[in-house]
């Protein structure tokens, strides 16, 4: 018996899937769509074509995991994140290689961008027992009264993945929504169609960092059918259009922005194309996606 | 042997009237039904629940399940005060939306009784009442005609029983046939007039089809006013599979004496799809004679809101949630 050689060996290709509920389902639909190499335009691998339904199946697994979510304390968050960024960095050459055809980089200059994700992880695993002492208050009020406010996590955030700018891929997923669960509110994301491997592989990464399924729900497929659906949810309670690109029809910030107006979300405009994800973030993705409680208290009771 | 509470000609000129004159009388018609084919009988529950029922006929469907349920309650921490709301949602279920139909009942535990009445007013909804030591029927027969009684007296329109289990899996069919036939007589208002007979069969629990199908026989027998699933209290409830049996056999019993009989599935009912695949089930098995809230009922608490949440969406185009409809 001799050990086959590796020209009669079959390869094994990775079905891509997406991650809703803690799953990894194909889409409902069936569909995939053919994702090439950013640079030699060469087949990579057949993603699922996420659906209008599977968009909402994934509101209802984020909806569904809202309350334990935001009910974990802040340090089983933060404890969370850690390990997701411990998972990614353990599988650092994986990642390096779908950063570098996803944004048509050497795996040289990918290399960083992978590690950049894994440390904004950890950087915002850092910030969630910290969050409550800058965003919330003791207030001085003319009165007998202790009067406190704390910031509460908003829901279900609508996240569209950045779709440009240098280490979008990855590090800009990483850095749209790590900020949004930091806080305890769950979300559901519109992957970039033209460079969703590296986010259906973050899946994998999440569903091994004791992460409870449906917190982070990750869809890809065309923007003009999940983003229309999140806008226009009613149990979606805040959106984020980080990676919207189109000017004009029904996947542009516009015609979002109306139909989230509707429903009375708060949003989050677009980045420019052109933003360099490598940059300091600052808090102000973190504190956007939160909702202030004040608590009025007798005082000498 | 008590004498039979039926004063229907039907039951006697089937000649059915006189299979409870005995057990063996009894226990030989009930093993002579013929058997369940339980994979024919899941494949034809799958089979009508892939309908696809869109637009104009899904309104409706929505709004006839809407006006089917029977709006529960049964918890240990019921308080009058939950009872009230409960109340005010069945009689207006979407308070932004005055023509969504009402519910067809509320059910609660007999103490609760007074509180519904009242809380109902002279709303056009009925009040039911679980009786005879509700959920495990665990209790003997005086206790459980008290427990009817009281719901009676207080006022309850309807009186759903549960059958004892521990009996029927031990082939004592003729007990439960007389604790059907005496809790109905304790249904009985002092003007003549009775509360409407529900007949718990707690599916989940008799193991075979064949058995679900004897149980209904039985309590049809009895003078059940409708058949129903289960409490809800266990973990296998309604599924698709056994009303269908509950179905076919109103259906035979009608063919066979001229008395309708109601059905009720209970429990694990949640959704507008689920809902849906039992109305097509009853569209296709029973018919149109059926298809009303006198004679279909859902016994369900989270199901209203999701039909809500549908309802909203048809009418808006966007997909509703839970922020926009009552929390019970």
């Amino acid at each position: 018996m001799s050990e086959p050689t590796s020209a009669l060996r079959l390869d094994v290709y990775k079905t891509y899937k997406l991650f809703v509920g803690g799953k990894f389902p194909r889409s409902e639909s069936g569909r995939v769509y053919e994702v090439t190499d950013r640079k030699t335009g060469e087949w990579l691998a057949n993603a699922p074509q996420g659906t209008r339904k599977d968009t909402r199946d994934a509101v209802s697994a984020a909806r569904k995991a809202f309350g334990g979510w935001s009910g974990a304390t802040a340090y089983n968050r933060g404890q969370i994140l850690y390990r997701a960024a411990e998972m990614l960095q353990g599988r650092r050459e994986q990642y390096t290689a779908e950063v570098a055809v996803s944004e048509g980089l050497t795996a040289k200059k990918a290399a960083p961008l992978v590690d950049a994700a894994v440390d904004r992880l950890v950087w915002y695993a850092g910030w969630t027992d910290k969050v409550a002492q800058i965003a919330g208050n003791a207030n001085p009020v003319a009165g007998p009264y202790f009067n406190l406010s704390t910031p509460e996590p908003t829901g279900v955030v609508g996240v569209v993945a950045p779709q440009g700018g240098h280490g979008f891929s990855l590090l800009g997923l990483v850095s749209v929504l790590a900020p949004v669960i930091a806080t305890g509110n769950t979300a559901v994301v519109a992957l970039a169609p033209g460079a969703p491997l590296p986010g259906l592989s973050l899946g994998e990464v999440l569903a091994t960092s004791d992460l409870p399924g449906g917190v982070v729900n990750l869809i890809s497929g065309r923007t003009e059918d999940i983003a229309p659906t999140l806008a226009s949810h009613a149990d979606v309670n805040a959106l984020d259009l980080a990676g919207i690109v189109a000017e004009e029809g029904p996947a542009s910030a516009k015609d979002l922005e109306v139909a989230a107006a509707d429903t009375l979300k708060r949003v989050l405009r677009p980045e420019p194309a052109s933003h360099d994800w490598t940059t300091a973030p600052g808090t102000d993705r973190l504190l956007t996606f939160l909702e202030t409680k004040t608590v009025w208290h007798p005082m000498g009771m | 042997m008590s004498s039979s509470p039926l004063s229907t000609s039907g039951l006697a000129a089937s000649g059915l009237a006189e299979v409870a004159s005995s057990e063996a009388s009894l226990r030989r018609f009930l093993h002579g039904l013929p058997g369940i084919d339980a994979v024919g009988l899941q494949a034809r529950a799958a089979g009508l629940g892939t309908r696809s029922i869109k637009t104009t006929a899904k309104a409706y469907a929505i709004d006839l399940a809407i006006s089917m349920i029977d709006l529960t309650t049964l918890e240990g921490a019921d308080t009058p005060g939950k009872v009230r709301s409960l109340c005010q949602k069945a009689k207006n279920p979407d308070p932004g939306n005055p023509d969504v139909p009402h519910t067809a009942a509320v059910c609660v535990y007999p103490d609760m009784v007074p509180f519904a009445k009242e809380a109902l007013g002279g709303a056009p909804i009925n009040v039911a009442a679980v009786a005879t030591a509700f959920p495990s029927g665990r209790a003997g027969l005086p206790v459980k005609l008290a427990d009817t009684a009281e719901a009676v007296a207080a006022g309850a329109d309807e009186v759903d029983m549960v059958i004892d289990r521990g009996a029927f899996l031990s082939g004592r069919y003729l007990e439960i046939y007389e604790l059907i036939a005496e809790i109905r007589k304790a249904c009985e208002r002092p003007d003549g007039t009775a509360a409407h007979l529900k007949v718990i069969f707690e599916t989940g629990e008799l193991v075979t089809y064949d058995n679900i199908r004897r149980a209904s026989w039985l309590a049809m027998l009895a003078g059940a006013d409708f058949i129903k699933t289960s409490t809800g209290k266990v973990t296998v409830n309604a599924t698709p599979a056994n009303t269908l049996v509950l179905m076919e056999a109103v259906r035979d019993f009608r063919e066979a004496t001229g008395i309708q009989v109601g059905v009720k599935p209970a429990g694990g009912i949640r959704t507008t799809k689920d809902a849906m695949k039992y109305l097509v089930m009853v569209n296709e098995i029973l018919g149109d004679d059926w298809l009303t809230p006198d004679w279909f009922r859902f016994g369900a608490s989270s199901l209203l809101n999701d039909l809500l949440m549908q309802r909203q969406k048809l009418a808006s185009g966007r997909y509703s949630g839970p922020d926009y409809v009552t929390v019970d």
